[in-house]
Formats: C-alpha cells, structure tokens, sequence
C-alpha cells in the first residue's frame, strides 16, 4: 500500500527528491563516532535500568532522602519520596472499569504519570522506561544480525483491538484484565519482589519477537503501548522531520521499530513525524546521514513546515 | 464484479476479524476467571476486601509489602497458587505481628486494603481453625501455647476445663472464637507439633451460619418468641403470619 514511499528510488538516479545525491549511512570507526550514534541506546538503557535501581534500591537497601524512602512500589504504582504519588494510568483505567471505587491517591499518580507521558510523547513510555523493552531490543537487533524474515504478516493496528478488549473485558470479568496478564507489570514486579515464572513470559517474548515476527509485541500486540499511542497524538515532543535535506534514503526506516510512523510524505507535509506510534526512540535521529530528524517541540514543526512549503513552492517554479 | 469480489472480500475479511477477537476474548477471559480464583485459601494482610474486591482493587505495586515492618507479607510470583502479584502471608513462616499503625493498610494506593479500617483487632485475615485430632492440648498433654502467644489475649482463643471422665484424665482445650481471632497467625506460627495443628483459613471455607430461624430461648440476648415468619414469596408480597400461631390463641 503506502509502502512505497519507504523504498529506495531506483538505482540509476542515486537522487533524492530534493536533487541531492543519496548517501548511505556510515558508521564512524572511532569509538566516539560510535558513542554519538548509540547515544539514544545509552540514554534510553540508563533511564531503564536507572528507575529500576531506584525502586529495587529503596525495597532491598532501603534507600531514602531525608528520611524518605526514594521509591516504593514498582511501575505499576509508586510512591516518591514518600509523598508523590504515581500510578500506571492504563492499570488505573482497567481499575475504575471493574466498577470499585479506588483511593484519591492512586487516582492523582495515574494523573501525574499521565500529564508526563502525555508531554514527553506517549509512548516515549515503550522505548525509555519499559523493562521489555531491552527484551524486544535485543531480540529485533539479533533478528538484523541473522536476517531472519518474518513468519506472517500481522497488522499493527491489532494492538488497538487488544487495547479495546482489555478495555471491555475489565468490565466483564470484574478484574483488570491487561494488568492480571501483563508481562511489563510481571517482569518489573518479579525483579523488585522475587523471581518466579514471569521469566517465561518474557522468554515467550523474546522467542516471538526473534523469530516469528518483527517487533511482535512492542509493535502490534501490546495494549499499553496502544493505550500511550493514542496519548501521544496530542504530544508536544515529537521528532521535527526538515523535509528539504531528506533524500529518502530510508536509514531511518531500516532501524526503525515502527517504520510506518516514518511516512516520508506525511512528514514532509506536517514537518515531524506526527504519529502516535512513534516511540521517541530516537534511534533515526542518529542514523541519518542528512541530520533531517532530531527531537523538537510540535510547534516548532509548524515553522518547518511552513518553510519547507516555500523551499518546495520555489523548487517548483523552478522546474 | 470486482465491486462484488472485493465487497466480498472485506465481509469475509471483517468476520473474520471479528472472529479473531471473540476467540481472544474468550480465551483471555478463562485465563482471567483461572487465575482470579487461583487461591481462595491466601490470607491477605490487613483490611483485604473479600477475594472478590481485592482481586479487583490491587494494582500489585507491592508497597504493603515494603512497608511491612517484618517482612511478613509476600508478592505473589507468577506460578505461585496464589492470584498472581497480589500480596499475601504464610502464617507458618511469618505471621501478621499486627502493628497498631497498620502501616501495610496507609502503604496501600488504591484502597484494596480498605482505609477505613483503624484498629488492627477489627481485621479479619483469616480465621484460625484447631485440628483437634492433633492438637497436644486436646490429645491431653498440657501446651496451651497457642492460647499464650495470642495478641487478643483470652479473647480469640480461650481455655476450656474438660474435667477429668473415666479412664480419661482432665483436659485443658483451646478454642478459637471467631468474633475475636484475626488471623494473625502468631498461634499457627507457635505450635509446636510437626504440622501446625493450629491454621489459619480463610473463614469462608470452614465457617457455617445457624441460619435466621433458629431461636436460642436460653440465651439471654435473644428475645423469646412465637412469631412465625414464612420464607419470602416469589412474588415479593408478605405472607399473613398465621403458621402455628393457633397454638397460642386458647382454641384448642
């Protein structure tokens, strides 16, 4: 379908859409050049296992800040600093489906969870704090490595059917139904309080996800995920798209976890990439060879766009 | 024709899609109503809803569980017999030393343990239950620890005189009253034969209710009676209350 704006143009030409020639991306040989490319990968694995050290610091070593234990619970829900509350916005909404009537205080986390998810990117959740997402990671890169293709195709939206099921069957079953068979809620919850056969579910998943299908469960089946998708639609923090110096060379959509978010049209005309889908991963960012991604506020895509309209106006007069 | 064809085919390809999502539902439920009945034998800490409730207001975060000043409760693993995540104690390896701040019960965000509850003596964990086959005291040896140890001291447990009968010596008994025990568990932890003769349970699974219609005359809080009282008609209406009254109206 709209997959083809995503290949390459053919060989004979090696020209970008903005008449520059196509360059491939390169990794840089000294370790410095390395380090800036991997960047995100640092960042996001530092953010990921840092959070998991602070709560599993304060229940095991008991951690604490002017007599206030750090961190206290796991990402389902927690308590800063003794005071803040923060709660998982989904498990909360899965709660109140069940029709019980839940504490102020697990209401105001999942409020504040939500306000910062919803202005970093919605599901800058999946790719910066999720535990299975190191999980996924590394089964998608070794799916690279062995060039293993896919069983079967599935669509990505599937995750929004799971989203609603999980969504109705709370209602029915009276119990929240994602957060009873959560693998995110099991992994995180079994490294904190005790191992027991949790790791079978994320063993299931990576088995999945490396060789059955691509990103098989961040990028089609999770709900949660889903559930920050929508949240990321109105994200003020997005990934700005410069349409003028892109050449459609599509390194970006070779790393990405999600490539149909890296619609090189839709990008070009709202100058970002606007989906929700989109993880804030930042992965393209540092594979680009053109540096026509980088991480930036929606507003500021207004502004390219509107100058990517006049680079483009004045390219058409000119041909 | 291919307007037929492909309207067909996007039929065909919604039912099956809907399809898909029944058949998840549906396993996904069971999967659901399995586990939320995995183990209706957990002792819950302090203010636990019924199983039910709890079930449904836990968000598995584990705080009680880090706010428990003696380790006593535990997260559920994944493949334990307990309701996965949730939080519960094995009164055998660590009781519920019944805190009087109840710090388990404030640690809780969502309210599965009910915040309403101010002192611990009101929770009921559990009820413990004497197996009195195997209970030292009952065999005829003298223990009583189980009486001694406990936090509602002479009120959950008490000791009862069996005076000594016919090629049997006396006997001093403990009994369990359920208006007091809270299923700490200190009883269960102290016994000291092999297997705790003393258990805590949860009260649903062993405990009976006499039912409205009994009428114990001898007790002083019950008020003596001849007032018959039909079972509810189907219909909702009030049935005259006659029944054996004519007994009492000098007829006969």
């Amino acid at each position: 379908m709209a997959v083809d704006n995503n290949t390459v143009k053919p060989d004979t030409v090696k020209l970008g859409p903005n008449g520059k020639p196509v360059r491939p991306f390169v990794m840089p040989s000294t370790l410095v050049g390395k380090l800036k490319v991997w960047r995100y990968i640092i960042y996001r694995r530092i953010v990921q296992l840092g959070s998991l050290l602070l709560f599993l610091g304060t229940v095991h070593w008991g951690w604490s800040i002017a007599g206030e234990p750090l961190l206290i619970g796991n990402l389902s829900s927690s308590t800063l600093f003794g005071i803040v509350p923060l709660a998982d916005p989904f498990a909360v909404l899965q709660i109140f489906l069940t029709q019980h009537l839940l504490e102020q205080e697990v209401v105001i986390g999942a409020g504040i969870v939500l306000l910062i998810y919803t202005l970093l990117g919605g599901r800058v959740w999946c790719s910066w704090a999720c535990p299975i997402n190191m999980v996924s990671d590394l089964a998608s890169w070794l799916r690279r490595k062995l060039s293993i293709k896919d069983s079967f195709i599935l669509s990505r939206n599937i995750r929004y059917v799971v989203l609603a099921l999980s969504l109705i069957l709370s209602v029915i079953t009276g119990i929240a139904a994602f957060e009873w068979v959560s693998p995110i809620s099991m992994l995180h919850r079994e490294l904190i309080f005790g191992i027991g056969m949790g790791w079978m579910a994320i063993l299931g998943i990576f088995i999945f996800d490396l060789l059955v299908l691509r990103d098989g469960w961040c990028g089609h089946l999770c709900p949660l995920g889903a559930f920050y998708g929508v949240v990321g639609k109105v994200a003020p923090i997005r990934i700005l798209f410069d349409t003028p110096t892109c050449t459609h060379c599509s390194e970006c959509v070779r790393v990405c976890p999600e490539p149909k978010v890296l619609n090189f049209k839709k990008a070009a005309e709202v100058g970002m990439i606007a989906s929700g889908d989109c993880t804030n991963c930042g992965r393209c960012i540092t594979v680009c060879p053109e540096n026509t991604l980088a991480f930036g506020l929606r507003v500021q895509s207004n502004i390219s766009k509107k100058s990517s309209n006049k680079l483009e106006s004045n390219l058409r007069r000119a041909t | 024709m291919t307007s037929k064809s492909s309207r067909r085919e996007f039929l065909t390809r919604s039912v099956q899609g809907v399809a898909l999502t029944a058949t998840g539902g549906l396993v996904w439920s069971y999967l659901l109503q399995q586990q939320a009945h995995a183990a209706p034998h957990a002792i819950r800490p302090p203010g636990a809803y019924d199983e039910a409730g709890f079930n449904a207001k836990c968000i598995k975060c584990g705080q009680c569980v880090r706010d428990c000043p003696y380790d006593t409760l535990k997260l559920a693993p994944t493949g334990e017999m307990v309701a996965i995540g949730t939080p519960y104690f094995i009164p055998r390896e660590i009781p519920c030393y019944m805190c009087e701040d109840i710090p388990c019960v404030k640690a809780c965000p969502t309210g599965a343990l009910d915040h309403s509850l101010e002192k611990i003596e009101e929770s009921r964990m559990g009820l413990a239950v004497i197996d009195i086959e195997n209970c030292l005291s009952w065999i005829g040896l003298r223990c009583e620890i189980c009486h001694r140890v406990c936090p509602i001291l002479d009120k959950a447990i008490t000791i009862e005189h069996h005076p000594r009968k016919l090629s049997k010596h006396a006997r001093f008994v403990p009994l369990v009253h359920s208006d007091a025990c809270t299923g700490c568990g200190v009883c269960e932890k102290a016994c000291p034969t092999e297997i705790a003769a003393i258990r805590v349970v949860q009260p649903e699974l062993v405990q009976g209710k006499i039912g409205e219609h009994y009428r114990l005359g001898w007790k002083i809080d019950t008020p003596i009676t001849q007032e018959f009282k039909a079972p509810k008609r189907k219909d909702g209406k009030d049935t005259p209350a006659t029944g054996l009254d004519y007994l009492n109206q000098g007829e006969i």
